[in-house]
């Protein structure tokens, strides 16, 4: 019997298994637990990814370079370093932020009334890369040469490690989808052992009668496959509406409020369901194959 | 149709200890046996290796002339449908009304009951259950049960008749009204063994019928004497 022969309706068969509601309702819960808890990890790990992706373009080709010098020498070595960088190689655009940019930047620590120009604070020129990017070494030495005040910032030491955690999200998301797979297997094993060690009388009867081992597991599997089948359904279809319903932050909602499906990523839950029957399938073939084996 | 050649079988784990030894016999078409012997003497398991649900620890068993030993579970399931099997015990499946399990043979063997359903209505009026079609098996009476389990074990319509002790749970009358329906079986071509310790019984039917009475003692099979 195969994985889709498994969800073909077979009256005869069906009959013969006698209804156990028991075990009947822990696979239907179980499936929809896990389908639902899935949705939410598969969405985690979407966010996760979304997060890394996001953050790794809009960084990696951005830089900062810090000035720090006496007020009479700031226009100065602002202008050789804006210089020095147009002719360095790699380097697309660079400006010096004016200081309402910077003041917008303080802002967040300081209040809306920092008299920028009045405090030491360091000139910022923003850098944008070329494709090919500039060496950071060489720009450093040059910088170092002709601008002293000059700290070039790659965000290099920031954004890995930021990325490298995104990264470890969206893998623990995936790691926790496929345990949710294994658990669900193991429960929907668990519970078709417990259904065919419960009906030995009824495996007796029907061998008794001339049924083969292979129309025996196959009403157990069916059974166990459509009930995961609509658990899964049931909880994929919830969990999806959760998170469709879950509040938008926007822009500045950042990371917890970006749990959401967008576009192709719906599919993705749409694929537990008949997902969860395969492994139900494979899980109660199984078991039905060893414990049919182990039943003289 | 069942034949057995220097069988022996044992419960053990090597099967070193056999209950039954140096078995040889044939059932031949048409054939009317019944097998006595004390309590424990292995006529159960005896008929056990009869429809295959036992291998034979030595010899060799044929059934419709294949070799048990050689047999995949599925395909000796597939030469059970050819045996009606009858306990004293005869166990059904409660949740199913009696006709349901006395088409329980069709199910299984991927017949449509509607298709079958003139032969059915037959079988249930031939063993008197026409009235308890619907009946569920836990409101049956011990003599109900051991007819429903007969008609469960004709509606394939098997050339082999294997009955355990059928009347062991019923009264005189009701064991007699089993045996006619046993001969009449026989009378119809079809091969029948019944293990028994009821004398009476088998008696009852050298009357009417020319049965071969085999007795199991000590393991072994023997023709029963002369009182039979």
């Amino acid at each position: 019997m195969n994985a889709l022969s498994a969800l073909r309706p077979d009256p005869g068969a069906d009959r013969v298994v006698p209804p156990s509601g028991f075990t009947a309702r822990l696979v239907v819960f179980t499936a929809a637990a896990m389908a639902f808890l899935a949705v939410f990890t598969l969405a985690l790990a979407l966010a996760a990814g979304r997060l890394a992706e996001e953050w790794d373009s809009a960084l990696a080709r951005s830089a900062t370079l810090r000035i720090s010098a006496p007020e009479e020498q700031m226009p100065e070595q602002t202008r050789t370093a804006l210089t020095l960088l147009q002719q360095t190689p790699g380097v697309e655009s660079a400006r010096a932020l004016r200081d309402e940019e910077q003041r917008a930047l303080l802002e967040p620590w300081f209040g809306p009334d920092l008299p920028v120009a009045d405090l030491p604070v360091p000139r910022l020129i923003e850098i944008e890369e070329t494709r090919d990017g500039f060496d950071p070494d060489g720009l450093r030495l040059r910088l170092q040469a002709e601008v002293p005040g000059a700290v070039l910032d790659t965000h290099d030491r920031w954004r890995r490690p930021l990325i490298e955690a995104a990264g470890r999200l969206r893998l623990l998301g995936w790691v926790a989808i496929a345990l949710i797979g294994a658990v669900t297997a193991a429960m929907v094993t668990l519970a078709a052992r417990a259904a065919l060690a419960a009906n030995a009388q009824v495996i007796a009867v029907l061998r008794l009668v001339g049924a083969t081992d292979a129309y025996i597991a196959g009403a157990f599997v069916r059974r166990f496959t459509l009930r995961t089948l609509t658990g899964a359904a049931v909880g994929t279809g919830l969990g999806a509406l959760a998170v469709a319903l879950l509040p938008s932050g926007g822009e500045a909602g950042g990371f917890l409020t970006d749990l959401r499906f967008a576009g192709w990523h719906w599919v993705l839950p749409v694929l537990f369901p008949p997902l969860a029957a395969l492994v139900a399938w494979a899980a109660t073939r199984s078991a039905a194959r060893r414990v049919l084996s182990g039943l003289s | 149709m069942i034949e057995l050649e220097n069988v022996a079988y044992g419960y053990g784990a090597k099967g070193d200890a056999p209950l039954l030894r140096d078995l040889s016999l044939t059932l031949a078409p048409g054939s009317f046996h019944f097998l006595t012997g004390p309590s424990g003497a292995g006529k159960t398991t005896f008929l056990k290796l009869c429809y295959g649900a036992l291998k034979p620890t030595q010899g060799q068993l044929r059934l419709f002339g294949d070799d048990v030993a050689a047999m995949p579970r599925d395909g000796i399931a597939l030469v059970r449908r050819r045996i009606g099997v009858v306990h004293q015990d005869c166990k059904f499946l409660d949740h199913l009304p009696v006709i349901d399990n006395i088409a329980l043979p069709l199910t299984v063997s991927g017949q449509v009951m509607e298709d079958q359903q003139g032969n059915l209505d037959d079988l249930l009026t031939w063993v008197g259950l026409g009235a308890r079609a619907h009946a569920f098996p836990p409101e049956l009476s011990g003599g109900e049960r051991q007819r429903a389990a007969l008609a469960r074990a004709l509606i394939l319509s098997p050339e082999v008749i294997l009955a355990d002790e059928p009347t062991g749970n019923v009264d005189w009358e009701m064991s007699q009204r089993l045996l006619h329906l046993l001969i009449a079986l026989n009378g119809m071509g079809k091969t029948v063994m019944i293990a028994t310790h009821d004398l009476m019984l088998i008696r009852a039917a050298k009357a009417q019928v020319q049965a071969r009475v085999l007795r199991l003692s000590g393991g072994v099979l023997q023709a029963a004497g002369a009182d039979l």
